[in-house]
Parts: structure tokens; C-alpha cells; sequence
């Protein structure tokens, strides 16, 4: 795509005169709903997106937002990061992980600390690139930090396809990967009824690979509308405007308003990849939120030579690390509190010295309401 | 702050600025240092006086090279002072092994850059260090000026200013990083690498009542404005719409998840102006090619003194934030 078409369709989804258009249909139809709803962004991407657009300071009050937990570095175990920093300090490693990771704080410091102490820790913007700098230092062991949701995991599948096929003997994984469904079902049953989750707005990448199918749960057996959205302001006014009218009808349906990306079934050539390398694991931990079960993945054991968890298992800790004392993201990924509501919020707890998970990265809860300061 | 120091403290952001007031300015502290601005006043305020030490990878990038940069870099910093660029130092630590011929590239791109300032090197000084001591080489140059204009400062913008920038922003940021290795992107995207000297020398001779200017490099736009609402105790409120950035700087910062307002310029700088001269001042830059898309930006008010808004054009504001950390590519 040349930069001009790019531009043209951000200029598009970014129109003022189509938001202001979705700003009255919202206010006239959310004059009609009996009560305050609670709409549950799932995904990262779209809290930001609401903070740097300042889509609440344009809603009527009744229209609530319950940040969710769908930012891939936020929701990092310090646990897990720990695992990240040995690995990158045992000699003769470098360790590759994408963009933001780098700089969330486990119980040993960041990877950037680790860096800072001699460390090879790189970031790549696609896992592909682990590739070259395996070609390029043949005597080290190049071990991938992989994580994310469904968005990357197919790329971190491909990858040890390629490792497979071409054999190539000094990459290894440490697979971090997630799954949404589980987290947001695990969300609804512990919402009580001051805090319910009335809605969700469905993320825009994790669905392009798994399909809306995955959420189809949510309407059916919970009576809760979901609709699929895109990234862009327009996009999720349109999708705040879905969930009203699904109200205002008495409809609880899965809706996709990301059409142009997303579909029911999704990408079933990268499910079937990711089906093929990896399994669930029993339990997984979230920062802020705690034990999930079969909410993440792991290598399957026939391709134990390549996982990193599994080679260097005597050089990672695995005691149980808690949150900070005086950090609410628990409750902020509930619905229960906000993050102006934490005692920390922009005093101990910064986005350059975060103290839980939702200030970790600018797509979590904390960080964006932080940067961007959730202005009326 | 951290045990050791990390590449987050070189940003240019908020960990950059405490780096340097809790180890640098704790012990060096004086009231010239204290003012914080591109170059000291000294002399009484006949002369500027200023220093920077360039370190970029690649060394030859689209739009220049680490010697037009070294010249320019320091130039600038002087040039925003309203001073006139004249004596200047040039060191230079190089590592051994590295190519005779890029480093005559290198120093003649140097001479270029100190002709259009006026400028002379009188001093240097060269050191060879053993294989993997620098990266290739690192180039320090400082440099004195004449001030033609006093008075131009980071601390006194009002609300009876305007704040102007001088160009596109982001194109050095971006152009750095679509240059690295790992990113593969084709554009025809240049660094901005110039020397401002003879922008400001035509505003000052055309009278414009210059209140402060920042070339705006590591941190962006974004830390420039930043520091002036801190400085003079003021709010900045941009309009996020009228901010100056080419297709293709913004189509990298969508991929990567950048904004072009964090993005480091080398040819870019903000002004607060007078309001009533601020149009004249918009016209007069545009006659360079260097100021083609100047534009006004911002007002000066006291909504929130010490912050920078961005006013969006559909009614909604946030704060322009000091950026954090090193740049990093988003995930997803």
C-alpha cells in the first residue's frame, strides 16, 4: 500500500464530521437506555484508542467504559519476565522480543537493565527477523521471548516452521502466548452486579486470525452483545452506537463492525499452524488479574528441542512473585475502579517506574490515562 | 533512578532530563546552566556559547551524514539563541579499522555545512581508539556565536505569543529509523539535516519580535513544547489538525505506532512569536525550502499552566505528553 492510500484511508476513519455524525446517533440513542451501560474494550489497541481520541470526553454520561485486559505486555507475569531476564543474561544468548516488552520491570529489573549489564537483548518487529540474526551469529543461541495474543502468535508459529524445515539449530522459544476468550469469560463471572460487563467491544487483530467465531459464547450462553471492532476513532464510535441499538432493541448479538478485516471463521491456515506447534497449558497467570485456566500456550512436547522453558529449566525461578501491595489494576480491569481511584496512580506508579500491570505499556488502562490524561 | 544507565536516559524525554538534573546539574549547578536553554549567554550576553556530540547509526543516512549533522546540530543550537554561528571546535574519537575514505566524506560534508553558517573550525582535536572502544566514531563540536537579537528565551513565553514551527515535523526521527537495520521500508523519505542559521537571520532582519525558538531534535516537538510550558509556566493548546507531517512520516509512525510529534527533527524548530507578527513570520519562513510547510500550531493560555493540549478537530482535548523511553515499534 503507498503512503497516499494509507493516508487516505486514516483520513477516512478519522473524519470529524463522521465522528460528530456518530456523537449525536449515540446521544439520541442512548437517551433511551434505562441505565449507566458498562462497555468492556477487550483489547489494548482500543483503550488507547478511546484515550488518544478522547472518545468519552464525546459520549453521554451513561455510556461507561471498563478497560479490559488486552494488552499482551501489561498482562506479563513478573514471573515470566523474570524467566526472559536469566535466559538473556546466561552467556552466550541473545534474546529477541517485540517492541514494548523491553521495558516492563519483572522482580530482576527490565530487559533493558539486563542491556544495561551486558546482555544481548534486541527487539525485532516481526519474529522473522530472528532469522537473520541467527545467520549472523552462528555460535550463539538466539532464543525468541515470544509473546502476545492470537495477533502474533502465528507469526511465532511460522517461525519455528521455518527453524523446522530448514533446520536450524540455534533459535530457541520461550512462548508467552495468550488467548482473549478465556480472560473475558473468566471476567463476566466475577463481575458483580454494581460492576457488570454489559458488552464488549471485541479486538480488532486477535480477530482477523481467530474469526468472531470465538466469541460467539458471549452473546449465546451469557446474553452479553459483542461487537468486533476496528482500531480507527470512526470505528469504534460506529461500534459504541451497535452496542446502544443492540440495547434499545433487546438484542444480545455478535456483530462484526470491522468488515473489512474481519470474518466469522478468520485465518484457518494460521489457526491450523498454531494448532500444529502449540497446546494450552493448564494455568497461566495474569498480571493483575491472576491464575486463568487453559488461557495460554505452549510448545508441544514433541518440539521440546526448540523450547526454551524446557532446555534451560534449571536456570529459571518459578517461585510465585505478587503484585504490589497498594496496586488496584485488578480491580481497574473489572470495572470496579478506575485508575484515578488508585492511591499510586501518577505518584509511585509512572509509566517510566510502573508498580502494576496497567501502566506497564501505553496500551494499558493506567498508562493511557497517564499519557493522554482523560480530560472532560 | 536506575543502578546503571540505560539507552531510555538518552532520549531526550523525561528519564534524559532527570539523568541530567539528579547527576549533572546536582553538581555542576550555576545560574547560566540553570536557564536550560539551546546555548549559554555569556559575556554579558555578547555571545552564545554551546556543544553537542553526535552519534548516529547509520552514519550516512538519507538527507546527510554524522558530519553534516555535527555542524548543523551545534549551529542550530546557536542560531536559536539568535545568534550568528562563528568560531567552532571539532573532535572527533574514531575507531580503528574504520574507512579513510568515509572519513574524508564525513569531514568534507563538514565544510559544506560550515560555509552556509559562516562559520570556521579553529580548534580540534582527533583520538584513535582500538577496535570496539566507539562505534565507528563519534564526533563532538562546539561552537560560539555573536548574539544579533537578546533576549530570547525558553522562559518568558506569554500568552501574548504564537507558536510557529518551521517545517514538517518527525522527518529525521523517521527517516533514522526507517534506515535501521531490521526495518525494511521504501520511501523516499529524507532527514531534515539543515542549517537553520539563515532562517533566523531573515526573521530577525525582517523584525519579527522572536520571543523563543527550539530546534526541535531528540524528544520532538512534543519536548520542545514541553519544556516552554514548564519553563514559562504557560499552557499550550495545539491544534492537533494544522501540524505539519509529510504522508510517508505518517504512514511509518501508523506502522510502528509512532507519533510524528515525538520524533526527532535535525532541521525543524518551534517559535513562539508575537502574535501580530506570527503571519508575517509564517510567510517569511515558507520563502525557504527548509520552512516550505511552516505553519501556526498552537496558542498560549493558562488552561492548564505546565502542560501541552492537543485539541482534536472533532472537539475532544489530551495532553501532548513528554515521550518516554526508548522509542520502541508496537507489538500489534
Amino acid at each position: 500500500m503507498s503512503s497516499l492510500e494509507l493516508k487516505e484511508l486514516y483520513d477516512g476513519f478519522r473524519d470529524p464530521e463522521v465522528i460528530k455524525g456518530f456523537q449525536k446517533l449515540i446521544a439520541a440513542e442512548a437517551q433511551k437506555l434505562p441505565r449507566t451501560i458498562n462497555i468492556m474494550e477487550v483489547c489494548g489497541g482500543h483503550t488507547h484508542t478511546i484515550m488518544k481520541y478522547g472518545l468519552t470526553q464525546l459520549l453521554p454520561k451513561n455510556i461507561n467504559f471498563i478497560h479490559g485486559p488486552g494488552c499482551p505486555v501489561c498482562i506479563m507475569p513478573k514471573e515470566r519476565i523474570d524467566h526472559a531476564y536469566r535466559l538473556a543474561m546466561l552467556p552466550n544468548v541473545i534474546l529477541l522480543t517485540l517492541g514494548d516488552m523491553i521495558k516492563v520491570p519483572g522482580s530482576l529489573g527490565t530487559l533493558q537493565d539486563a542491556r544495561s549489564k551486558g546482555a544481548d537483548v534486541r527487539y525485532v518487529y516481526s519474529p522473522m527477523d530472528a532469522l537473520k540474526v541467527a545467520e549472523e551469529n552462528p555460535t550463539k543461541k538466539i532464543i525468541f521471548f515470544a509473546i502476545g495474543f492470537e495477533t502474533t502468535t502465528p507469526m511465532s508459529a511460522a517461525l519455528i516452521d521455518i527453524v523446522i524445515k530448514r533446520n536450524i539449530k540455534n533459535i530457541f522459544f520461550h512462548i508467552n502466548h495468550v488467548t482473549v476468550p478465556e480472560a473475558m469469560e473468566l471476567l463476566i463471572k466475577g463481575s458483580d452486579n454494581d460492576h457488570c460487563i454489559d458488552a464488549f467491544i471485541g479486538p480488532s487483530h486477535v480477530s482477523v486470525i481467530s474469526g468472531a467465531k470465538i466469541y460467539a459464547v458471549f452473546p449465546e450462553k451469557y446474553h452479553i452483545p459483542v461487537v468486533v471492532s476496528g482500531f480507527e476513532p470512526v470505528d469504534m464510535m460506529e461500534s459504541i452506537y451497535m452496542i446502544v441499538k443492540q440495547f434499545n432493541e433487546g438484542r444480545s448479538d455478535l456483530e462484526v463492525q470491522y468488515k473489512r478485516l474481519v470474518n466469522f471463521e478468520g485465518n484457518t491456515k494460521a489457526q491450523a499452524l498454531v494448532e500444529y506447534y502449540f497446546e494450552k497449558v493448564d494455568l497461566f497467570k495474569w498480571r493483575g488479574i491472576g491464575h486463568i485456566p487453559r488461557s495460554a500456550l505452549k510448545l508441544r512436547a514433541e518440539f521440546a528441542a526448540l523450547d526454551a522453558e524446557v532446555i534451560y529449566k534449571e536456570f529459571l525461578p518459578y517461585e510465585e512473585i505478587n503484585d504490589h501491595k497498594l496496586c488496584i489494576c485488578g480491580d481497574i480491569l473489572r470495572g470496579r475502579a478506575k485508575p484515578q481511584d488508585c492511591s499510586v496512580f501518577g505518584t509511585a506508579c509512572k509509566p517510566t517506574s510502573p508498580l502494576g500491570s496497567c501502566m506497564v505499556s501505553s496500551e494499558g488502562a493506567c498508562a493511557a490515562y497517564y499519557k493522554y490524561g482523560n480530560l472532560i | 533512578m536506575t543502578k546503571t544507565v540505560t539507552l531510555a536516559q538518552g532520549n531526550g524525554g523525561a528519564e534524559n532530563a532527570q539523568l541530567i538534573s539528579e547527576i549533572f546539574y546536582k553538581q555542576f549547578k550555576n545560574e547560566i546552566l540553570e536557564k536550560s536553554e539551546d546555548a549559554a549567554i555569556i559575556d554579558g550576553g555578547r555571545l552564545a556559547f554551546t556543544t553537542d556530540s553526535f552519534t548516529v547509526s547509520p552514519l550516512f543516512f538519507d538527507g546527510g551524514d554524522i558530519g553534516k549533522l555535527s555542524i548543523c546540530g551545534t549551529c542550530n543550537d546557536l542560531a536559536m539563541m539568535g545568534a550568528k554561528p562563528t568560531y567552532m571546535t571539532c573532535a572527533v574519537i574514531v575507531e580503528e579499522g574504520f574507512s579513510i575514505k568515509e572519513l574524508e566524506t564525513i569531514v568534507a560534508s563538514m565544510k559544506k555545512e560550515l560555509e552556509i553558517n559562516g562559520a570556521n573550525i579553529v580548534c580540534g582535536d582527533t583520538k584513535v581508539v582500538p577496535k570496539g572502544a566507539v562505534d565507528k566514531i563519534f564526533i563532538n563540536t562546539t561552537g560560539v556565536g555573536v548574539v544579533q537579537k537578546s533576549g530570547i528565551s525558553s522562559n518568558c513565553v506569554s500568552t501574548a505569543d504564537t507558536i510557529i514551527v518551521s517545517n514538517e515535523i518527525g522527518k529525521h526521527g523517521a527517516t533514522i529509523f526507517a534506515n535501521r537495520e531490521g526495518m525494511e521500508f521504501s520511501s523516499d523519505l529524507k532527514s531534515d539535516c539543515t542549517s537553520l542559521w539563515p532562517l533566523v537571520e531573515k526573521l530577525l532582519a525582517e523584525g519579527i519580535e522572536i520571543t523563543a525558538m527550539r530546534d526541535a531534535t531528540r524528544g520532538g516537538v512534543a519536548a520542545v513544547l514541553n519544556e516552554w510550558a514548564k519553563q514559562s509556566k504557560v499552557c499550550i493548546e495545539v491544534q492537533e489538525e494544522v501540524l505539519p507531517v509529510s504522508d510517508t512520516v505518517r504512514g511509518i509512525c501508523e506502522i510502528l505506532g509512532f507519533e510524528a510529534y515525538n520524533l526527532a527533527n535535525e532541521g525543524t524548530f518551534i517559535l513562539a512569536v508575537k502574535s501580530t507578527d506570527a503571519n508575517r513570520a509564517v510567510e517569511i519562513l515558507k520563502t525557504f525550502e527548509a520552512g516550505e510547510r511552516a505553519a501556526v500550531i498552537a496558542n498560549v493560555t493558562h488552561q492548564y499552566d505546565g502542560r501541552v493540549i492537543l485539541l482534536s478537530a472533532w472537539g475532544s482535548k489530551r495532553f501532548m505528553d513528554l515521550p518516554t523511553g526508548e522509542l520502541l515499534p508496537r507489538i500489534c
